[in-house]
């Protein structure tokens, strides 16, 4: 993989902002867009705009082809049996309450469990309290060990045959360990229940398998992998998808609709009320082809050598601490941090003035910074377009942030 | 950018050493605030006796910038009217906004003033304000936003 070659494919990477050339490590948050995928968006809109899966003329029906050609894409991708279990969503966050919403409440009563962890986004945590109430299910946590890892133990013991639906990032956004997805989906199908996957962290930096992984739903987002904003995905069992209501009616996702009652399309139709997204469907579809032609294991090898070189000079770093596991291989593409007793926003404000680009806040994950017991942390993220020398200027900036912040604060 | 022109002296002395932290004895008014996308929170005390802010305090975990802003607000509405306190937590708001105003009324807190060429920071200054505002002014000013 050249990362000098892919640098050039991302025109926003070459600028300079605050006067000094953008480090950009917020991939974790939003990736950038390649040109390959930029211009398909235009093409798109100026040769081939039309609505989909209805009329006949010869727009539309390019439309129709590329958008379907889309959903093939992307089952190819993740290895989907079919492209009839590709269901296009706004997001991970939609995708995740269409589970929640269309199987969950349907499914689910007293007495029941779910059984997610305390290190969930807020995406893949509200919906299931918000089910466990509607329900009357109860909400159980896996424990997190102080390295950020779960064990298996700990899932072997909150799983019970009472457990109907358990769920959990196969890369947490904060922690950044990856968890072992295939073998918590054996526990938890051996216990009668299905495994909800918050891929928004993994499958745009990992080579994902969803028959591998075994898992029953994936839902995952564009934007993080290269794609438009606003498309996602979800991906789920047949069956499972057959027995989930739609969360959205009107046009486009029916059958027959009579004055006092309708029937749906099949799935993944059903889950595409009103004029579906495109335009973002077939950018979707040109960064996966984008990230295929370099190949996921190749992206999952540069985000290892660049995690592991942040690892390393980040710990030369004195006063940093750094959550998650010590080990670059049991992370994903990401180092979570906090520099002495400064504020991350501060942090990250000083950084900014060098043109370097991190997060800083609670990562939408409110209960893990309790646990870190940490009002908010830092957070550099990386993709394949990241290079050696984007850590070293953020090693700098760090050193630089601390002589700044040092006087002032211990 | 300049970093200075965010990061001024007074700012960072208030945030090392925060004045009127702390809680306060006996009736007071409390408004616990917190800015939710990005975890700064407040909780500001104020002893209001006859119309005019006889104590206040704060407790909070935040930026420089959120933290120093409290501060210096404490100082500056101590002793004032809850009128004229009111009235200059808008001031302040308009500052934030890049409106032109009224030096003499701001004193020390111009040195925030920097804060408005920093938009994704000015949450962070307000939140003391809005505690303000949220705990002795008219309903309809406390969730203005910026």
């Amino acid at each position: 993989m050249n990362v000098v070659e892919i640098r050039k494919d991302f025109p926003i990477l070459q600028q300079t902002v605050n006067g000094h050339p953008l480090v950009y490590l917020d991939s974790a948050a939003t990736s950038q867009k390649p040109r390959q995928v930029i211009e398909v968006l235009c093409r798109y809109y100026e040769t081939d705009n039309a609505n989909v899966h209805r009329g006949v003329h010869t727009l539309g029906t390019r439309a129709t082809e590329a958008y379907e050609l889309a959903r093939e894409k992307v089952a190819r991708f993740i290895n989907a049996p079919s492209p009839l279990q590709v269901v296009f969503t706004r997001g991970t966050t939609e995708s995740l309450n269409m589970v929640a919403y269309g199987w969950a409440r349907r499914k689910l009563g007293p007495g029941d469990e779910i059984v997610t962890t305390p290190a969930e986004h807020h995406s893949n945590l509200i919906p299931w309290q918000q089910a466990a109430r509607a329900t009357g299910a109860t909400l159980k946590y896996v424990p997190l060990q102080p390295d950020g890892t779960i064990s298996l133990e700990d899932v072997r013991a909150a799983v019970t045959p009472r457990t109907k639906l358990m769920a959990i990032a196969h890369v947490s956004n904060v922690l950044g360990t990856i968890h072992p997805v295939r073998e918590i989906a054996e526990i938890v199908h051996q216990a009668g229940g299905i495994l909800v996957v918050d891929g928004a962290q993994s499958v745009p930096h990992l080579p994902v398998d969803v028959q591998a992984l075994d898992c029953d739903f994936l839902a995952f987002s564009g934007h993080k992998m290269c794609g438009p904003t606003g498309i996602g995905v979800l991906y789920g069992k047949k069956r499972l998808l057959d027995e989930m209501e739609p969360t959205y009616f009107g046009g486009e996702m029916i059958d027959v609709v009579e004055l006092y009652e309708s029937t749906w399309k099949e799935t993944p139709w059903k889950f595409e009320g009103g004029t579906p997204i495109i335009a973002g469907a077939i950018g979707l579809g040109a960064a996966v082809d984008y990230l295929s032609q370099i190949g996921m294991q190749e992206i999952r090898n540069h985000d290892l050598r660049i995690t592991a070189y942040a690892l390393e000079r980040l710990r030369e770093v004195e006063d940093l601490a750094i959550y998650g596991p010590a080990e670059a291989e049991r992370r994903g593409g990401l180092v979570t941090f906090n520099l002495g007793q400064i504020h991350p926003h501060d942090v990250s404000t000083v950084l900014d003035a060098q043109g370097v680009a991190i997060r800083a806040g609670h990562h939408c994950a409110q209960p893990l910074m309790r646990i870190l017991n940490v009002p908010a942390t830092a957070r550099a993220s990386f993709y394949l377009y990241n290079t050696e020398e984007d850590i070293d200027a953020l090693v700098r900036a760090l050193r630089s942030a601390k002589e700044f912040f040092g006087h002032a604060v211990g | 950018m300049q970093l200075d022109d965010l990061y001024r002296q007074v700012i960072m002395d208030h945030y090392q050493h925060p004045r009127n932290q702390g809680d306060l004895e006996g009736d007071a008014v409390t408004v616990d605030l917190r800015n939710p996308s990005c975890g700064d929170e407040i909780k500001l005390q104020l002893q209001v006796e006859n119309g005019m802010v006889r104590d206040v305090r704060f407790r909070g975990a935040g930026c420089s910038i959120s933290m120093a802003s409290a501060s210096m607000m404490t100082e500056a509405i101590k002793g004032l009217s809850v009128a004229d306190a009111l009235h200059l937590a808008q001031t302040f708001r308009a500052m934030m906004r890049g409106e032109a105003v009224d030096a003499d009324e701001l004193g020390d807190l111009e040195a925030l003033s920097g804060v408005s060429k920093f938009p994704a920071r000015i949450k962070c200054a307000t939140l003391a304000w809005q505690a303000l505002q949220r705990a002795v002014g008219p309903a309809e000013h406390a969730d203005d936003a910026d």
